[in-house]
C-alpha cells in the first residue's frame, strides 16, 4: 500500500556546517516498526540524489520512536557561502516527508 | 523538591525584540531568562562593526531588551537574564547596560561579563596547529582572510558569575545549551560529576535554545497549531533531581506537545548518543518524553559522559562577495522562460569580462528548493539567480544586469521594484577544535 511518509511521520531539519541533519518521528509503535525496515540510508540518499550528500548516517532513538539523519556534505558551504536559497536546510525535513513509502 | 524557571525569549538576532518583555510579564515568577544572539556569521558582523567603532562589536538590541526590563526590576522583580549578546565586546554591552540601569536608578544590579572566548590570536600565531574539521584543511590556507574566532564556552564561568550576584550575565561565543546549565548548577548546588544532571540540563537547553521551535513554531503540523500570531515562548521547569517540564506561559498561542518537543529535541543534532557540548557529552537514547498536562511535556532519563577535552571553535574568514537578484515571470511556459532569462544574466555579465566563479539558477515555484524530489510548471515562478566571486566588481557588474531583463525578456517578467541587488561580503565558517588548556575564560563582576 503506497502511502506517503507524512501519513505516518514528523520531520524537522537544520544544518551542522556544510551538513544537514532531518529528525523523523514515526507517529506510533507501528510506524516506528515499518520505518526501520523501509526508511533506509540507501532510501534517504536517493531522495536527496539531487543535492549529492557525500554519505547519509541514519542513528536510530528507539525510545522515541525517531531517527536522526545526517546528510553529510549537502549545505555546499553551509550558511552564508553557499548560493542555495534554503543554505541552511530548513525544507529537508518536508521534503523527506513527500516520500513515497 | 525545588525546581527553577528558565524561559527563553530570544531564538536568534532578529526574533522578536519584544518578546522578552512579554515573556517577562507572561510569568511573574519567572526565576532565569536566556537569550541567544549569535548565529554563525553574527560575530563577523560585529568584527566590521568594531572596526568602524571599537566601543560597538555587540548586539545593541539587547539594551532595547533590558529597557523594556527595568519597569520590572524596579517593581521588584529578581529576574535574572543570560545571553550572548556581548559578541566581540561584552565589556562594552556591559558599560551600556550599567549606564541604562544607573539612569533608571537601578544601581544595585551588577552584571557578569564572561570573556576569553576569543581565539584569534591562537590561530593567526598557530595556524599550522588548527585543522578545519569538515575538509582537513589547515588554518594556514586562511591567514590572509580570517576575520574571526571564537571557541564555544560553557558553563563553569556563568556559574560563577551568578554565584558572586550577577543580575545580568553578558557572554560572548557561548555554547547554547550552556545558558540554561549554568542557572542550574548555580541554584541546585550540583557537583560537575553529576553527569546525568548536567545532561538533563543541557538537553533542557537545546530543546528552549530556539525559542518557538518549542512551542509549534517550525512544526511539521504547524497549520494545526492554536493562535499561532501570539505564540507564546518556552520555559523549562527544571528540578532538584534533573527532571524537567516544558511549558509555555498561559493565554498564549502555539503548542507544547510530544510531537513538538520531539521534533526540537531533534534539531541539528548529530549522533543522538554523543551530544556534545563543552560541558558535557549527553546521550537522547534513554530519555522518556510524557505530555503531563496542557502544554506540559516532560523529559526524563537523560544520561552524559564526560565532556572532550577541546572547545569547539568558530571561526569566520573572506571569501569574496555575493548578491542574489529576485523576479517573477508568469503566463505560459513561465518556469522555461524564467530559467532562460537566468542564463542570460549569467552570459551577459560575462561578455562584461567576469566569468563568474559560482552562480545558481533556481526557479521557485518549480521544486528547485530541493532539487530533485517533486517538480511541477505553474503559471507563475520565481527566478533567484544567486552568484558568488571573489571580485566585488564582479559582483556590481552581475547587479546591474538584472533590471535590463524588465525590457529584454520575457512578457510576463515582473517584480523588480526594490532596486538592484546589493553586494554583500561573504563570510565564510571555518570550524575547528582548540585545546581546552589553551583557553582562559574572564569573569568579572561589574555594578555602577
Amino acid at each position: 500500500m503506497t502511502r506517503f511518509l507524512y501519513e505516518i511521520a514528523y520531520a524537522r531539519s537544520g544544518d551542522k556546517g556544510s551538513s544537514a541533519n532531518i529528525g523523523v518521528i514515526a507517529k506510533d509503535s507501528d510506524s516506528y516498526a515499518l520505518l526501520v525496515k523501509l526508511l533506509t540510508e540507501e532510501r534517504v540518499a536517493a531522495h536527496f540524489k539531487g543535492l549529492h550528500p557525500k554519505r547519509v548516517i541514519r542513528y536510530e532513538l528507539p525510545n522515541l520512536y525517531a531517527f536522526n539523519f545526517v546528510l553529510e556534505g549537502v549545505l555546499d558551504g553551509g550558511g552564508s557561502r553557499s548560493l542555495r536559497l534554503d543554505s541552511q536546510g530548513k525544507t529537508l525535513g518536508q521534503a523527506l516527508l513527500l516520500m513515497k513509502i | 523538591m525545588k525546581k527553577i524557571k528558565i524561559g527563553n525569549a530570544q531564538a536568534f538576532w532578529g526574533d522578536r525584540t519584544v518578546a522578552p518583555g512579554i515573556l517577562a510579564r507572561q510569568v511573574p515568577n519567572l526565576d532565569y531568562l536566556t537569550l541567544d544572539y549569535l548565529a554563525e556569521v553574527s560575530l563577523s558582523i560585529m568584527a566590521i562593526q568594531r572596526e568602524k567603532d571599537p566601543s560597538l562589536g555587540y548586539a545593541k538590541d539587547f539594551l532595547n531588551v533590558v529597557e523594556s526590563l527595568i519597569p520590572l526590576w524596579k517593581n521588584g522583580s529578581k529576574l535574572k537574564v543570560i545571553c550572548n549578546a556581548g559578541g566581540l565586546n561584552p565589556e562594552g554591552c556591559a558599560k551600556a547596560c550599567i549606564q541604562l540601569l544607573s539612569d533608571a536608578g537601578l544601581e544595585e544590579i551588577k552584571i557578569g561579563v564572561i570573556s576569553g572566548d576569543d581565539v584569534l590570536q591562537h590561530i593567526q600565531s598557530s595556524p599550522h596547529r588548527f585543522i578545519n574539521m569538515e575538509s582537513g584543511e589547515k588554518a594556514d590556507t586562511i591567514s590572509d582572510s580570517i576575520v574571526t574566532a571564537n571557541a564555544y564556552l560553557g558553563a563553569e564561568p556563568l556559574v560563577e558569575a551568578l554565584k558572586k550576584g550577577a543580575q545580568i550575565v553578558i557572554t560572548g561565543r557561548i555554547a547554547d545549551p550552556s545558558l540554561t546549565v549554568a542557572p542550574c548548577m548555580a541554584e541546585f548546588g550540583w557537583s560537575w560529576d553529576a553527569l546525568d544532571k548536567i545532561a538533563a540540563a543541557t538537553i533542557a537547553g537545546h530543546v528552549i535554545e530556539c525559542g518557538t521551535q518549542a512551542t509549534g513554531g517550525f512544526s511539521t503540523e504547524w497549520l494545526t497549531i492554536p493562535h499561532p500570531e501570539n505564540i507564546g515562548f518556552p520555559v523549562v521547569e527544571v528540578f532538584e533531581d534533573g527532571s524537567f517540564v516544558v511549558t509555555k506561559p498561559e493565554n498564549t498561542g502555539g503548542a507544547v506537545t510530544v510531537e513538538t518537543v520531539k521534533e526540537q529535541l531533534l534539531y541539528e543534532i548529530g549522533d543522538p548518543d554523543n551530544y556534545l557540548s563543552p560541558d558535557i557529552t549527553a546521550s537522547f537514547l534513554s530519555l522518556t518524553v510524557e505530555q503531563e498536562g496542557v502544554n506540559r511535556v516532560r523529559i526524563k532519563g537523560a544520561k552524559g559522559k564526560p565532556p572532550t577535552k577541546k572547545y569547539k571553535v568558530s571561526a569566520t574568514y573572506r571569501d569574496g562577495f555575493r548578491a542574489d537578484a529576485l523576479l517573477a515571470v508568469y503566463g505560459k511556459d513561465a518556469a522555461a522562460k524564467a530559467r532562460r532569462s537566468g542564463e542570460i544574466v549569467i552570459e551577459r555579465v560575462a561578455q562584461c569580462g567576469f566569468k563568474l566563479e559560482r552562480h545558481l539558477i533556481e526557479c521557485l515555484g518549480c521544486g528547485d528548493i530541493v532539487p530533485g524530489v517533486a517538480s511541477s510548471s505553474p503559471v507563475e515562478v520565481v527566478l533567484r539567480i544567486a552568484v558568488a566571486d571573489e571580485r566585488k566588481e564582479a559582483i556590481e557588474c552581475f547587479s546591474k544586469e538584472i533590471a535590463p531583463l524588465i525590457t529584454s525578456g520575457p512578457q510576463g517578467i515582473t517584480g523588480y521594484t526594490s532596486g538592484r541587488p546589493k553586494v554583500r561580503p561573504i563570510f565564510a565558517y571555518w570550524p575547528t577544535l582548540i585545546d581546552k588548556g589553551l583557553v582562559t575564560p574572564k569573569v568579572e563582576v561589574i555594578a555602577l
